[in-house]
């Protein structure tokens, strides 16, 4: 059965993580590639890496951290972050990266789509919508771009099916309501855009909890869950998050085991205790 | 030297990355010659496969991709590699494949979310070398709109369920292919590199 995927974002800002981060163990905290590699072994399902300055001297910075990330990581990467042209995308796939996320460009030149997925296959472009309520909206969301600072008229849900019909193969969406609330996801916003497209939906901000992430998975119809502050400052694992939804009876892929990793002998209690 | 062939289909970094991991020597090629002169060719692939056909015959790699499968050298398909392999495609109108399996590959039903993209679970049905060390129930990481629909029930090494019971690896002697990619599936997924390793060192 498909797992629902959990997926942790990174915010980079210079090639550096940004927000801080308890991986105590870690030697390079900043590095976003140590970062992924902690991810990776935690069980993650997928990373994001969110370039939050997005000029182009960062977005060079950007390629040799997706590069470096590739050769160490054998996982799926999504990057996203001031994508504006089809070079952008190809340049972010040749380095290594699965999927590109578009936002704002998506919505000023919603060709972009067409032709990127057109190129290099709708499975490798995802649309990422901030969405906001706003009681003018049919569906009751107004689509935001530039960080969430400029309005832009669109109905969310008109414009996730309008996208996936450019060529968006998956999409990522942010109740801008929620996100940083800590409070839960916007279960209604995720369950109608899940419901009105044909593509995966990937839920996005407001998580606080485990409860929160089961929530939009099961009555939020969310295919996979994004989450940063509850895994990053170390509130909860990505092994309690999947045994808690597992005991909620969402499907999910179990936590692998390490390779090497011996199985517990009464011979060994006590001995070198584990690194996580 | 394992070939990793290149048709403008996708990104190759990762599947390079993975056979350096697994200590195969690799080389990104997009000549008939140099698919001849390998040791094991592995044909990658994300996109189109009408696209992807077009390209194989404009740079004229048929002929050699087809020798390679009766050569007996290692095949090993990925993705839209595997559905390559098979004889017609209906994605976006009729396509002819490869022919090296007999089979056709078809779209998900619409009710459906596609891409089937995410961590499905393996149901092995057969053993094969490539196979080795991966245990039934496996998480392999998908992300396909089209599957394969062998016509010879034997050549289905191991499946998946997404709507309905889909091929996940097909294979036979020396032609292995994954639905799944398994250069993206972490540990797990890299043991297919690993055998094929295994495998070219034991021919040495």
């Amino acid at each position: 059965m498909l797992a629902k995927r959990i997926i942790p974002c990174l915010d980079v800002k210079d090639g550096r993580v940004v927000k801080g981060i308890n991986f105590v163990h870690l030697r390079d905290a900043g590095d976003p590639v140590a970062q992924a590699r902690v991810y990776d072994r935690a069980g993650a399902d997928e990373l994001v890496f969110l370039d939050i300055t997005a000029s182009w001297e960062s977005r060079q910075t950007m390629i040799q951290v997706v590069e470096r990330c590739a050769d160490q990581i054998f996982m799926p990467l999504t990057v996203g972050g001031g994508i504006r042209t089809v070079a952008d995308i190809r340049a972010l796939l040749q380095a290594g990266a699965d999927k590109i996320s578009i936002n704002t460009t998506a919505v000023q030149q919603p060709d972009l789509l067409h032709r990127a997925s057109k190129m290099f296959g709708t499975s490798c472009i995802v649309l990422a919508i901030d969405a906001r309520r706003r009681s003018g909206k049919k569906s009751g969301w107004e689509v935001f771009i530039h960080g969430g600072r400029t309005p832009t008229g669109l109905d969310a849900v008109k414009w996730a099916k309008r996208g996936v019909a450019l060529g968006a193969g998956e999409i990522l969406l942010t109740s801008m309501d929620c996100d940083g609330t800590q409070n839960g996801y916007d279960i209604e916003l995720t369950r109608t855009v899940s419901r009105a497209v044909s593509v995966p939906v990937i839920a996005s901000g407001g998580a606080g909890t485990l409860k929160h992430l089961a929530e939009v998975l099961a009555q939020g119809r969310a295919d996979a869950v994004l989450a940063a502050s509850i895994f990053h400052y170390g509130k909860y694992t990505i092994d309690q998050a999947k045994r808690y939804l597992a005991r909620q009876r969402v499907p999910i892929r179990p936590v692998p085991p390490r390779r090497g990793k011996q199985k517990k002998s009464p011979q060994r209690r006590g001995g070198r205790r584990e690194k996580i | 030297m394992v070939a990793i062939v290149d048709y403008r289909m996708g990104n190759l970094h990762s599947v390079q990355k993975a056979c350096a991991q697994a200590g195969l020597r690799s080389r990104i090629v997009s000549r008939a010659t140099d698919i001849r002169q390998a040791r094991a060719v592995i044909l990658p692939g994300v996109g189109a496969f009408g696209q992807a056909m077009q390209h194989l015959v404009q740079q004229r790699l048929i002929g050699a991709l087809k020798e390679t499968a009766d050569s007996g050298k290692p095949f090993l398909g990925v993705c839209l590699g595997m559905q390559l392999l098979f004889e017609t495609s209906e994605e976006f109108g009729q396509h002819r494949g490869l022919g090296i399996f007999p089979g056709r590959v078809r779209p998900f039903p619409r009710n459906l979310k596609v891409p089937h993209m995410g961590w499905n679970s393996l149901s092995l049905k057969r053993p094969h070398a490539w196979l080795r060390g991966i245990p039934d129930g496996a998480y392999m990481y998908f992300v396909h709109s089209f599957y394969c629909v062998p016509a010879e029930r034997d050549l289905i090494l191991a499946t998946t369920t997404y709507g309905r019971e889909v091929a996940a690896a097909v294979g036979r002697r020396n032609v292995c292919a994954t639905q799944f990619h398994p250069e993206k599936s972490q540990t797990l997924g890299l043991t297919v590199y690993h055998n094929l390793a295994r495998d070219l060192a034991h021919k040495e």
